[in-house]
């Protein structure tokens, strides 16, 4: 990746950061740890990679995300109103009852949401609809899903899992938001996923592994999915969750829990900085 | 007495009708010989997608396909329909308000054989309480072809609840409907008897028997049970002062608790239940069955009987 690009998607996901605390600090309560996560792969499908018009988001044509991991909104939501879906002040309006911005993604309420998500392992299923319809229609759309490590544990991931490899929906990419930590502990604890990669592999899925936090390596593992023929993506990606925010990284207590005040101040103030090192 | 013919055929038949609108997709979930969508299968086999043993994941799929422009017919057992995939249905259908139809076949203890796990008799009560789900649950094999077809021409999600059992036609070819528009099937004075589904058939029965014993029954069909018409509930309660329910569903949720809201809202009369009273089914011949639950007329007319002396009362 030319080094220009990659340095503006830095900076991109570092403003998106700040976005998951403001929204996050602001409403009191939401998801930063996942949320914090999955930004670089976010940033790079709506700056980078995806087929998509804030100005007409609901284009039949656009390339489709959905969030399976839904309570990820903080993540969303500040993707798209850095996009210019919608005004970044919205974020303050977070899970407020006079706000659009519900905890969880409304495709009805949101422009750029494309599937309303909430109820773990639902989304994958969506997304296998998706896929499947613009095979029906001759489309060239992609569909893209993020999945939670955590939400593998949800039987349908599996069902919807066989049903995109039996269709053989090579338009169809997920990746798992591989940050090992669910809201109890860690994964392999609380309920082992694992082996993930040869979990979708038995299942039909081709399968790569990437550092989730790495341009270069989001983009090749993109790309890479999109040259594949006749069966569907699993991006493992392997993250950080808190990503970003020093006292938040691998901590599962931020998976649920908003910033106080002062926490939120330090964590905008390491952003900042983060943001300043690239500048300078 | 007219010919027989299971709504589960109707549905098919009227989806292998309507098939030339591209924009349909059936969705199947293992049971397209049952649900009869092997019906629309044979003629648009590019358009019938199996999505295996998964009712799950089919619903979330429906959605998917609904958010891209698609008229989807999602298809299994009730039980599984609005019991297993009931998480789904919510979230991933009726809160975007997506635009998927549910075919639930093989509702009710009428299943037969295969007993109480395959018999649902809370689908009603589950699915009228989304908000924005339509609930449509037909008499006959007329009234459901054109049902399916309202459904299909409007937006949003329905749930089409459906019989495995040959039920009596009772409407003519041309019979029209209006989903949200109740039928009054027979005019009366004394009391009015309120069904759905192959009870409808029952509450005629029942309607004939009352007359020999001088007792004047309406008989409605409320075809939809979401939204209700509330209107022609009101007018009965007005005109006739007593209502008898008839439904093969739990009594707790289902038409006799929807009417029973618009009525003690409205203009509250005396009413009874005829369903099936708060237990489980079991395996049987269909027939057998609706004796054993008394889903029959005779259970009606007792009904009719008690709330009369309530009206007198």
């Amino acid at each position: 990746m030319d080094a220009k690009v990659k340095l503006d998607l830095m900076k991109t996901a570092a403003m998106i950061r700040k976005g998951i605390i403001t929204a996050v600090a602001t409403a009191g309560s939401g998801h930063p740890g996942g949320s914090l996560s999955a930004a670089d792969i976010l940033t790079y499908l709506y700056f980078r990679e995806m087929n998509i018009d804030p100005k007409n988001p609901k284009n039949p044509d656009r390339d489709r995300f959905v969030l399976s991991k839904g309570h990820c909104t903080p993540g969303l939501y500040s993707t798209l109103a850095h996009r210019g879906f919608f005004p970044v002040e919205d974020l303050k309006g977070f899970r407020q009852v006079s706000s659009y911005l519900e905890g969880h993604p409304n495709m009805n309420y949101v422009p750029g949401v494309d599937m309303s998500t909430g109820s773990l392992g639902q989304g994958i299923s969506a997304a296998v609809g998706m896929a499947l319809a613009g095979k029906l229609d001759n489309k060239s759309y992609r569909v893209y899903a993020m999945l939670g490590d955590g939400e593998l544990e949800e039987g349908q991931v599996w069902e919807a899992a066989m049903a995109a490899a039996h269709y053989k929906l090579d338009n169809l990419t997920a990746f798992v938001d591989y940050n090992r930590l669910q809201i109890d502990g860690n994964i392999t604890e609380v309920m082992n996923p694992e082996p993930i990669a040869d979990k979708f592999l038995a299942f039909g899925w081709d399968v790569i592994s990437i550092d989730a936090h790495d341009f270069d390596e989001i983009e090749k593992a993109v790309e890479k999915a999109k040259a594949n023929k006749g069966k569907p993506t699993a991006i493992i990606a392997h993250s950080i969750k808190g990503k970003g925010v020093s006292f938040m990284e691998n901590q599962a207590s931020w998976h649920g829990s908003a910033p106080k005040k002062e926490q939120a101040d330090q964590a905008l103030a390491e952003l900042d900085a983060y943001i300043e090192s690239l500048n300078g | 007495m007219s010919e027989k013919i299971a709504t589960r055929v109707a549905y098919g038949t009227a989806l292998a009708e309507i098939g030339h609108n591209e924009n349909i997709v059936v969705l199947d979930a293992d049971l397209s010989k049952s649900t009869r969508t092997d019906l629309f299968k044979k003629k648009y086999p590019e358009r019938h997608i199996n999505m295996g043993i998964a009712e799950a994941n089919m619903m979330a799929v429906a959605a998917g396909l609904a958010t891209c422009g698609k008229t989807v017919f999602a298809s299994t057992f009730a039980m599984f329909a609005a019991g297993r995939a009931f998480d789904q249905v919510r979230n991933s259908i009726g809160y975007p308000h997506l635009n998927v139809k549910i075919g639930a076949t093989h509702a009710g203890i009428t299943v037969g054989e295969d007993g109480a796990s395959h018999q649902a008799i809370e689908d009603i009560a589950l699915m009228r309480s989304i908000p924005g789900m339509t609930v449509i649950s037909p008499a006959d094999a007329v009234s459901t072809k054109a049902l399916v077809k309202k459904a299909a021409e409007m937006y949003g999600p329905v749930y089409l609840r459906l019989g495995r059992l040959d039920v009596h036609v009772i409407y003519p070819e041309d019979a029209e409907f209006e989903i949200g528009k109740g039928v009054c099937l027979k005019e009366g004075t004394d009391v009015t008897l309120i069904a759905t589904g192959f009870m409808v058939e029952k509450a005629l029965a029942a309607a004939e028997a009352l007359k020999e014993s001088g007792i004047s029954a309406r008989v409605i069909d409320i075809h939809t049970i979401k939204p209700l018409d509330e209107e022609i509930i009101i007018k009965a309660a007005k005109e006739t002062g007593a209502i008898v329910t008839c439904e093969e569903h739990n009594v707790l949720g289902g038409l006799g608790s929807a009417v029973a809201e618009v009525v003690v809202k409205n203009f509250p009369v005396p009413m009874e239940m005829v369903g099936v009273e708060d237990s489980f089914g079991k395996s049987g011949k269909p027939a057998d069955l609706v004796e054993k639950y008394s889903l029959t007329a005779e259970k009606v007319i007792e009904k009719a009987k008690l709330v009369l002396e309530r009206k007198k009362a």
